[in-house]
């Protein structure tokens, strides 16, 4: 039997942290996503060792500033492409300017200068990578996928997911499930 | 990622194309650390010995002797060692099946290989950073697939 899950990024990061968190006797307010306060003084083998725990959920401490504020842009893009609805009516760049309260031009800058690619590229790895998961749990058709994820149709649609991965999003489709059916012929094999 | 280093591993038997890579590799703006083997066997020789640190990304000639590109690829897709590498399979000439086939068997990337050299450091470019977006923004590699 095979079963497909479906999962809340947010709240799943937010119960890890806190389990993490609480199993280490720390105090803590988390403030927004991705964003926590620790309330005392936190020794260098708490910290060393709350990474190592945070680490094997592939969570990471980011460190100096510009990395704080490109996770934060990146989190940004991440929330605002997963919202189930009403995905913002707002251009991206007028949403993450006041969402970080920064010009739009300087974080586009600070985004490209540490990441090496910009951020209209990212928001659309990003909105193609949601497709991906629509279009693997099976539920919705191609339409549907291009009117939640603010697509005006399905040929645009189509076309950015051709452009962004150079395959299109039926051949994906029978590509992935493929590769499933390939592993589950390989461990029935080795077993 | 402006501090770090991405580790390529090349795989091909031409000395020519490893020159080719090698240099465009070089001169692009993300700064990488290459390993260079020279055929299949050699590649999986260094992979398997747990001393050498794993690349963060492979790139894999589809023809050469001894193992092929295709034989190397189902290897490491069989080894849970190898989960976090991703490979990426190049060629002069494909066609959509075989493509896809690389697809299905666990390539992330395939490349038609380019003559130009300015269009390979490009090709080169895109795929890195690409890679660097699925190994740092938490993406799932699984559904990573790039022709280009």
């Amino acid at each position: 039997m095979k079963v497909y899950v479906k999962f809340d990024i947010n709240a799943l990061c937010r119960k890890i942290l806190q389990e993490q968190l609480d199993a280490s006797g720390i105090n803590y307010r988390i403030i927004a996503f991705g964003e926590i306060e620790i309330l005392d003084k936190l020794s260098a083998e708490k910290q060393r060792k709350l990474e190592e725990h945070l680490g094997e959920y592939g969570i990471q401490i980011v460190e100096n500033q510009k990395n704080i504020l490109v996770q934060k842009i990146k989190d940004a893009i991440v929330e605002m492409v997963n919202q189930e609805e009403n995905q913002p009516s707002l251009k991206s760049s007028v949403y993450l300017a006041e969402k970080l309260n920064h010009s739009y031009n300087y974080i586009s800058n600070l985004f490209s200068e540490v990441t090496y690619s910009s951020i209209e590229s990212f928001i659309i790895l990003q909105k193609i990578e949601r497709a991906k998961q629509l279009i693997l749990m099976n539920e919705l058709t191609f339409t549907e996928i291009s009117y939640k994820l603010n697509y005006c149709n399905v040929a645009h649609f189509s076309t950015q997911f051709k452009n962004t991965t150079g395959i299109t999003p039926s051949a994906f489709q029978r590509i992935i499930k493929k590769r499933r059916e390939l592993q589950v012929q390989e461990q029935m094999q080795n077993n | 990622m402006n501090n770090d280093l991405i580790h390529v591993c090349l795989a091909d038997d031409d000395a020519d194309d490893r020159l080719f890579f090698t240099e465009a590799f070089d001169s692009i703006k993300i700064k990488t650390a290459i390993t260079v083997v020279n055929d299949g066997v050699e590649l999986m020789d260094f992979l398997n010995n747990d001393e050498n640190s794993k690349p963060h990304i492979l790139f894999l000639d589809l023809n050469m002797p001894r193992k092929s590109g295709m034989e190397c690829l189902s290897e490491i897709k069989q080894d849970s060692r190898f989960n976090n590498i991703a490979v990426a399979i190049y060629s002069t000439s494909a066609s959509d099946r075989d493509i896809e086939d690389a697809f299905v068997k666990g390539a992330n990337v395939y490349i038609r290989k380019p003559n130009d050299f300015e269009e390979l450091k490009r090709i080169l470019n895109e795929v890195i950073a690409l890679n660097w977006q699925y190994h740092t923004s938490g993406l799932n590699r699984e559904n990573f697939v790039l022709s280009i």
